[in-house]
């Protein structure tokens, strides 16, 4: 059925998706560009839409505001800090799981939870244990002799505190995604790597890691470009706040005070368009190294 | 690279000078069986495979030979009985420590791996050192003839090229006895042809131990020195390929093997048969079905030396072979190797050479009285 482009017959096909396209293009394909657009207004009316004049300005504004550098600084540390961590827990429970027949289901499904419950809920689960007085964590640590920490108090401790809950957060995904990656492992290469005398560790090493590869890949691209954007985690352990003594202003909550408590539309857009060129260069690096050391 | 290939025809000629010098052992089981739950899939199989020897383990699907192969890999224990290699007791070895070389069906190469490093993998895994293993994957890359193609990745080659370096990385470490899994059977037919000799040539070449599991009596027959037939779980019979084919010890061997499949009738004690091929008494009354080879039987122009009248239903000619199947009576036989001159629907005489005829008794045994006269027959593999 492959017939000649006719002019009624791509008006037919534009007309089949059109309804798709309005969509993609009112909530996707505007809002980008207005963003990036507004990141250049200088002198704007948010109520009137008016603007009054364009120009680098708001680019020259985050760049002079230390708060800027210190969200920027502050969402590296929890990047870096989430994704290995998370990476490498995952696949050790991946691992287990893989292992175990009795009870998998079960336990995919309370690893899973976290990651379909809302993220206020789980904040608000996870500022009980954090309490200085009666928190679990603390409680815990009691039990070696550790001083109560100060978690949601103490500006040295409030990212570790963050991070550590998003780590527990994001685990499910990436456990059902290293799930997935390793049942696409044949049971034939284990079979072949065990008679050519290679014991556990070193089948891991030479057979699940590289085969792995992909997997580690999709996990660690989407990691970054997640945590990169965290927000509502912040919002919610900390209560509104951005921490104590700003210790957890990432990039978006400095976006989110600039648009909704300062009303500074443009710095705001133009702090969006700093993390976008980060997020992009972070994951072209990705690739890039991906395409080096990761087989297909 | 010429280099290498030069020097391979020296390599052939001197039986002294081995490409792989490999101290090659003997396979024994002892009373193995296996079982999963009430089933049992091998039941007190006792045999020795010979050192230097190529031995093919022949059945239909589900007799339990792949789990033989599993058995002597160590990727699987027995339920019971006891695992030889040589005078040593393997039978609590694991995989890892039996250091046999084996061959997948699939030939599980790791894709992340060049071919050289495929090669190199389990010389890796014993702490050879480096150059060391370089030299020695180069060597068997030769021997294998795959020497061109060490940089790519398994998926860049074809079946047979893949097929050659799985042999390559099997031989590597020096193995006591070497393991294929149906390794022909992801090829196609003239590339198995190839291989089929070329699994010849290398074993003959490294004199190892090899044991071949194949469901294709074709490839266990023209391949092997011995042949191992199993069914249900137990072992028919275990003997050269030739006299599996001629001397075949019950019915199933003898059904199994031979294409097109060889002719069963219920033996008549008062029949034809019975007066004509001078069958002594005692074995006589043992005597239930009467086995003929289709290429056993000849066409007869005289109707006193007919051991069957039957009409030709239905003929068959490939080339310079005539085959057709010939209606007895309720009975049907296929014969083959007639003359072109017999048409569809023709009744014609046919007799049969006397010692090629097989006899089995009730339980399907084998019924032999005379060990001379059917080890000469010509009924040619």
């Amino acid at each position: 059925m492959i017939q000649n482009p006719t002019l009624k017959s791509t008006m037919k096909a534009w007309l089949y998706i059109l309804p798709m396209m309005l969509i993609i293009f009112t909530f996707n394909l505007y809002p980008i560009v207005k963003s990036f657009a507004m990141s250049f207004y200088t002198d704007y009316n948010f109520y009137e839409d008016v603007v009054h004049a364009y120009g680098l300005g708001n680019f020259g504004m985050i760049l002079q505001d230390s708060d800027f550098y210190l969200a920027i600084k502050n969402t590296f540390i929890f990047v870096l800090g989430v994704v290995p961590i998370s990476i490498a827990l995952s696949l050790g429970i991946a691992l287990l799981l893989n292992q175990i027949k009795f009870l998998s289901g079960f336990f995919r499904t309370v690893y899973f939870l976290p990651f379909v419950t809302s993220t206020v809920a789980i904040s608000l689960v996870w500022n009980w244990l954090y309490h200085r007085n009666y928190g679990l964590m603390n409680y815990f640590l009691g039990w070696f002799g550790i001083e109560p920490v100060h978690w949601i108090t103490d500006p040295d401790y409030s990212m570790l505190a963050l991070v550590i809950m998003a780590v527990w957060k994001g685990l499910g995904f990436n456990i059902i995604l290293f799930l997935v990656g390793l049942n696409n492992i044949d049971e034939t290469y284990y079979k072949a790597a065990k008679v050519d005398g290679a014991s556990g560790f070193k089948q891991f090493r030479n057979i699940t890691l590289p085969l792995l590869g992909p997997t580690v890949f999709l996990v660690s691209v989407l990691g970054v470009i997640n945590s990169f954007k965290v927000f509502d985690e912040v919002y919610a352990l900390f209560q509104a706040k951005p921490g104590p003594a700003k210790s957890t202003l990432t990039v978006v909550y400095y976006l989110y005070e600039k648009f909704y408590t300062e009303y500074q539309y443009g710095i705001a857009a133009a702090a969006g368009v700093v993390l976008f060129v980060i997020i992009l260069a972070v994951t072209l690096i990705q690739f890039a190294y991906n395409r080096k050391f990761v087989h297909y | 690279m010429d280099g290498h290939q030069k020097e391979l025809p020296d390599g052939l000629g001197s039986p002294d000078r081995r490409y792989i010098e490999v101290n090659t052992l003997q396979v024994r089981f002892e009373e193995v069986s296996v079982s999963y739950g009430d089933k049992k899939v091998l039941e007190n199989i006792n045999f020795t495979f010979p050192a230097h020897s190529l031995v093919s383990v022949l059945g239909p699907s589900g007799c339990g030979k792949s789990t033989t192969l599993m058995l002597i890999s160590g990727l699987m224990s027995p339920t019971e009985g006891r695992i030889f290699f040589g005078d040593r007791e393997v039978t609590k070895l694991d995989a890892v420590r039996r250091k046999v070389g084996m061959v997948f069906q699939n030939y599980a190469l790791y894709p992340h791996l060049s071919v050289l490093d495929n090669i190199m993998f389990p010389l890796k895994m014993a702490k050879v050192p480096k150059n060391e293993r370089r030299d020695r994957a180069l060597e068997l890359a030769n021997l294998v003839q795959i020497d061109e193609h060490i940089d790519k990745k398994p998926k860049q080659l074809s079946g047979g090229q893949q097929q050659r370096v799985a042999i390559a990385r099997a031989l590597a470490k020096e193995p006591s006895i070497l393991l294929m899994d149906e390794p022909l059977s992801n090829l196609d037919a003239r590339l198995r042809l190839e291989m089929r000799e070329e699994i010849r040539r290398i074993q003959q070449e490294t004199n190892i131990t090899t044991v071949f599991v194949t469901h294709d009596q074709e490839e266990a027959l023209s391949l092997s020195d011995q042949v191992m037939v199993l069914n249900d779980g137990a072992i028919q019979q275990m003997s050269t390929p030739r006299d599996l084919y001629e001397r075949p010890d019950n019915l199933f061997v003898a059904r199994f093997l031979g294409k097109p499949a060889i002719n069963t009738l219920t033996f008549d004690p008062n029949g034809r048969i019975r007066r004509m091929m001078n069958i002594p008494q005692p074995y006589a009354g043992q005597i239930e079905t009467v086995g003929i080879r289709p290429e056993s039987i000849m066409v007869t122009d005289r109707p006193e030396d007919a051991l069957f009248r039957g009409e030709i239903t239905h003929l068959e000619r490939i080339g310079r072979d005539v085959s057709a199947k010939v209606r007895l009576g309720s009975a049907e036989m296929v014969v083959s190797g007639l003359p072109a001159s017999v048409e569809e629907g023709q009744t014609i005489n046919l007799t049969a050479v006397d010692d090629e005829l097989l006899y089995f008794d009730q339980t399907g045994r084998s019924v032999r009285w005379s060990d001379v006269g059917t080890a000469a027959g010509s009924a040619g593999a």
